[in-house]
């Protein structure tokens, strides 16, 4: 993670993140939610945008498991990263992690749990649910 | 307005390519251009506008026009990834159209495959990318691979779909003398081939070579007395719809959806009146996925749409006729070579790998992680 961040755009989202939230944008105009947190809507263009916390509930909309890391991964592999609809409607990547005999494909329910990257940093991820 | 017939390729060549350890970025650009410019007969003293797109070093096209010692009247350094070129020659024939120049050269050159310079790299981790980074995903592969999940599981497309047309654009790059990779290949060794990022294999991935490429695009008024046939600009469009994957609308619907109805409206031509289509090949998924928002095929059929060799040598539907970045050569950003496989197909100068009568052809980039696109439709005059 680079010194310049948290920035002036994330830094409630990753404050929230420390406190276990996981938290998205509403555009008061348009209604739409917006992911990742922005000073514009990318739907309408306005910019009364307000702060919520999401259920942390969805489902998995394309994953694929890494067989060949970037560097700092290698040891990691074999993992799934996964693209989730959240069910507030937005989408953000992650990790499927602690899926231990379930089948882990798109369309699967997941829920964020919290933990630390592989910096150390407070991180959200997604694990399965029936 | 349009810019159909408003500009002309006039000369195209490739720089050595594949593994050229005696080498840099500048060297290979200049080495394509020297060739490009002959075949053109032009002089570089012709030339007044620049179009590049590089990954390397600082201010990329300052420097390769500085060592070229071209002073541009007009310049252009759009870099959308390997789809750039195909923003050029619709930019260039912008610039042309409005009289700020006339003789346009565009130019890609990479080592990477000499000088280890790019793999798989990591994520950038600032501002939107921040959000991705802590998860590891491979960039470009894994990005390619969360499409073909999804495609897979709404459309039920099989690993042995993707596997046809990484062996079609082999068949294709056998017949080409200059062509990296040009022993036989079968759907099982694509099958059996390492899994990079699932679903997608190691031969479900494109080449890393060295190489470079130069395009001279002129005037329709300098068309007209230059060595070979010209070769017109009929249609092009362009869009870009994100930067990382998942920003992305929807994973199986690319932006060349919009550059290539764009493309056809300009031209006046329909799918069915293309002799030869040149498709980016980054990845297997990703030329399934442009066929089907070019509009070649409905959605979710592209898997039997390329089925049964019918891209290959001989099938009816000739694409990748060059052996594609998949075979031929990918230093990096690739779309150059499509413009350059398009023009020497209707030029009717491709041996054994030849289209009968190709008297049309499209070139279609795709840059990033499915992010950019650029569709351009050729023909003789
Ligand atoms: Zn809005």
């Amino acid at each position: 993670m680079s010194d310049e961040l948290p920035d002036p755009d994330s830094s409630h989202y990753w404050e929230g993140i420390s406190n276990s939230e996981l938290r998205y944008q509403l555009c008061n105009s348009c209604k739409k939610s917006i992911f990742y947190p922005r000073s514009i809507c990318p739907t309408c263009g306005g910019n009364d945008i307000s702060w919520q916390v999401s259920s942390g509930l969805g489902e998995i909309y394309a994953c694929s498991t890494i067989y060949r890391a970037p560097p700092k991964y290698k040891d990691k592999v074999p993992y799934i990263v996964a693209l989730i609809d959240l069910n507030e409607g937005f989408r953000m990547m992650s990790e499927i992690i602690d899926f231990e005999g379930q089948v882990v494909s798109v369309g699967k329910r997941v829920q964020v749990t919290f933990r630390d990257d592989i910096d150390g940093k407070p991180t959200p991820y997604f694990t399965t649910i029936d | 307005m349009t810019l159909k017939k408003s500009c002309a390729i006039a000369g195209v060549a490739e720089s050595r390519l594949g593994v050229v350890p005696d080498s840099t970025v500048l060297t290979l650009q200049a080495e394509a251009m020297v060739k490009a410019l002959a075949e053109a007969g032009l002089e570089k003293k012709d030339v007044d506008a620049v179009f590049s797109s590089g990954n390397w070093g600082r201010l990329p096209q300052l420097q390769i026009s500085e060592y070229l010692g071209i002073q541009p009247s007009y310049s252009d350094s759009t870099s959308v990834g390997g789809a750039s070129f195909e923003f050029h020659l619709g930019h260039a024939a912008a610039a042309i159209q409005a009289g700020l120049c006339k003789v346009a050269v565009i130019l890609y050159g990479s080592t990477q495959r000499s000088r280890q310079e790019r793999r798989i790299f990591e994520a950038h981790t600032d501002l939107g990318y921040q959000y991705e980074t802590p998860y590891g995903l491979p960039i470009p592969v894994g990005a390619y691979a969360l499409a073909a999940s999804r495609h897979m599981a709404l459309y039920g497309t099989k690993a042995e779909h993707l596997a046809e047309l990484a062996v079609s654009t082999r068949d294709w790059a056998r017949l080409n003398p200059i062509a990296y990779r040009r022993e036989p290949l079968t759907i099982e060794d694509v099958l059996n081939s390492d899994m990079i990022a699932s679903p997608l294999h190691r031969l479900d991935c494109c080449l890393v070579t060295d190489g470079g490429g130069c395009v001279v695009v002129v005037s329709p008024d300098i068309a007209q007395s230059i060595p070979k046939e010209p070769i017109w600009l009929l249609g092009q469009g362009e869009s870009h719809s994100h930067a990382q994957i998942s920003e992305m609308p929807e994973l199986t619907i690319t932006p060349a959806k919009e550059s290539g109805e764009r493309a056809f409206k300009m031209a006046g031509v329909k799918h069915g009146d293309l002799d030869v289509v040149e498709i980016y090949d980054s990845f297997t998924i990703t030329v399934l996925l442009t066929l089907e928002s070019l509009g070649f095929c409905k959605p979710g059929t592209s898997g039997e749409f390329v089925s049964n060799g019918r891209t290959g040598p001989g099938g009816e539907f000739p694409l990748n006729t060059n052996g594609g970045g998949l075979s031929y050569c990918h230093p990096g950003q690739y779309g150059i070579f499509l413009l350059i496989e398009s023009v020497r197909q209707l030029r009717n100068e491709c041996g054994e790998r030849q289209v009968p009568n190709a008297t049309l052809a499209m070139a279609s980039g795709t840059g990033g992680v499915l992010s950019s696109s650029s569709t351009c439709i050729l023909g003789l005059d």
